[in-house]
């Protein structure tokens, strides 16, 4: 029951999809014979998927890269200069916080929007932090710590009002949730493929508004424009330096036939069924606090808490060798999130769940918790 | 080597382009190939589409129709 950190248990297809690439695939754009056009091939193929996957203009918006990270420094640093104001909030990763931080000591200035008790904000703080010089308003569509959902079509709406750029970490939505980037006013859209897209580790990609440049964050090979002295800047090609993961990629592929084919609601339906009975089940657990906003189950299907005093470490091991189930505790990666929950000493237990996992297994888990807080 | 014979040459910017333009030939049934492009033309990516100079209009208006733009067309012996 750690889906959030990566979904380990994959299609059979993606496996499949990797290992047959492993055998079969060229190296991109770099020449054409076949293997070569065969890489290429799946890779173009792969953008078209993803470009309806998630309502894009043009599969060549569509860059791969290794996962949400590089895609959210690519367009932070890419986007940002000096003088700039950008607004954050405190549910962010620190793939977020991270190069913001960098960003400011160069001259650009931030703000973070405060988040209440429940881990959630409220969209008019945003719109009153806006500033003259505001650029950029950049947040998750869900939190990795509490499992809350927000809502990018409203804030998109409102940042796109005042004409900023809005960017989108969906490392712990795409593949589960629906997203439409032009729908939903999303400029910049960064996603890992080895969360709830089922792909492989190694592949994460982004989408960027046609029309919107952004500055590379790396210069090289490409197959391209061989001897000219700048990288091209055509996209993809100008985001994409050096050999792609076409491994990982075919790996993807596949799991977005497979996200197509089983249906992403049935997907998310059948995950939020496993929360909501894992929530519904520990609740009310003496000693057992649930950190998040569960007003609605319309979420990501994760619930993280704490028993009593206990260090949340312990609880993980004990849930691993007990009883065999897999948990994240300690820090997630979301120091500001931490705070406002309160759990910067302790940390937190999170159990994310798959459409894999069965109610056999929740109830197991219910079990566990129950008996682990008796104790 | 085979004899060289004046044909259509299709360049693009990147490889994406070039794959564009394969997917969406196989789709319009519009003839041709991907070849590297012919050292006698300076060209941003090294694929090409290879077609017979009488599929010119066939092609450029199939490109347009699919959005997809070519760095240059060019007409040499491959």
């Amino acid at each position: 029951m750690d889906n959030a950190a990566t979904t380990m248990h994959k299609p059979q297809a993606v496996i499949d999809a990797v290992a047959a690439a492993m055998g079969s695939m060229g190296n991109a754009g770099r020449g054409a014979n076949e293997a070569s056009l065969s890489a290429s091939r799946v890779i173009y193929d792969t953008r078209d998927k993803l470009c309806r996957f998630f309502g894009g203009e043009n599969p060549r918006q569509f860059v791969f890269t290794n996962n949400s990270t590089e895609s959210l420094n690519i367009a932070i640093k890419g986007l940002l200069n000096p003088g700039d104001h950008v607004i954050t909030t405190m549910l962010e990763h620190n793939s977020v916080l991270r190069p913001l931080y960098e960003m400011e000591k160069k001259g650009v200035k931030l703000t973070i929007i405060k988040s209440n008790e429940k881990g959630t904000f409220d969209l008019k703080d945003m719109e009153e932090a806006i500033l003259p010089e505001t650029r950029m308003i950049i947040c998750t569509n869900g939190s990795n710590l509490t499992g809350n959902y927000i809502d990018i079509e409203k804030v998109g709406e409102m940042a796109h009002a005042h004409g900023l750029l809005f960017v989108v970490d969906a490392s712990q939505t795409a593949g589960v949730f629906p997203i439409d980037v032009q729908k939903m006013h999303v400029d910049v859209l960064c996603f890992t493929g080895h969360k709830g897209l089922l792909g492989p580790q190694g592949i994460g990609g982004m989408y960027v508004r046609e029309g919107l440049s952004v500055r590379p964050l790396k210069s090289g090979g490409s197959g391209v424009k061989t001897y000219s002295k700048n990288h091209p800047i055509e996209m993809p090609t100008a985001l994409e330096a050096g050999t792609l993961n076409g491994h990982g990629i075919a790996g993807l592929n596949a799991a977005v036939d497979y996200i197509n084919e089983i249906g992403i609601d049935t997907i998310r339906q059948k995950e939020q069924c496993c929360m909501q009975r894992f929530y519904e089940g520990v609740k009310d657990i003496p000693g057992v606090k649930i950190y998040g906003d569960f007003t609605s189950f319309n979420r990501c299907a994760i619930v993280t808490l704490n028993i009593g005093d206990y260090d949340s470490s312990e609880v993980s091991d004990e849930l691993l060798t007990e009883y065999g189930i897999s948990t994240r505790p300690g820090g997630h990666c979301a120091p500001l999130m931490h705070e406002a929950l309160g759990t910067v000493e302790q940390g937190a237990v999170r159990f994310s769940f798959s459409h894999y996992n069965t109610d056999e297994e929740v109830d197991t888990a219910i079990e566990a918790v129950r008996q682990l807080a008796q104790d | 080597m085979r004899k060289k014979e004046l044909k259509l040459v299709v360049t693009f910017h990147t490889t994406a382009d070039a794959m564009a333009m394969e997917k969406a030939c196989k789709e319009y049934h519009v003839p041709g190939r991907i070849i590297p492009v012919p050292r006698a033309i300076s060209a941003g990516c090294g694929l090409s589409w290879c077609a017979e100079l009488s599929d010119r209009e066939e092609i450029a208006a199939m490109m347009e129709k699919a959005g997809i733009k070519e760095e240059e067309m060019h007409e040499c012996m491959v």
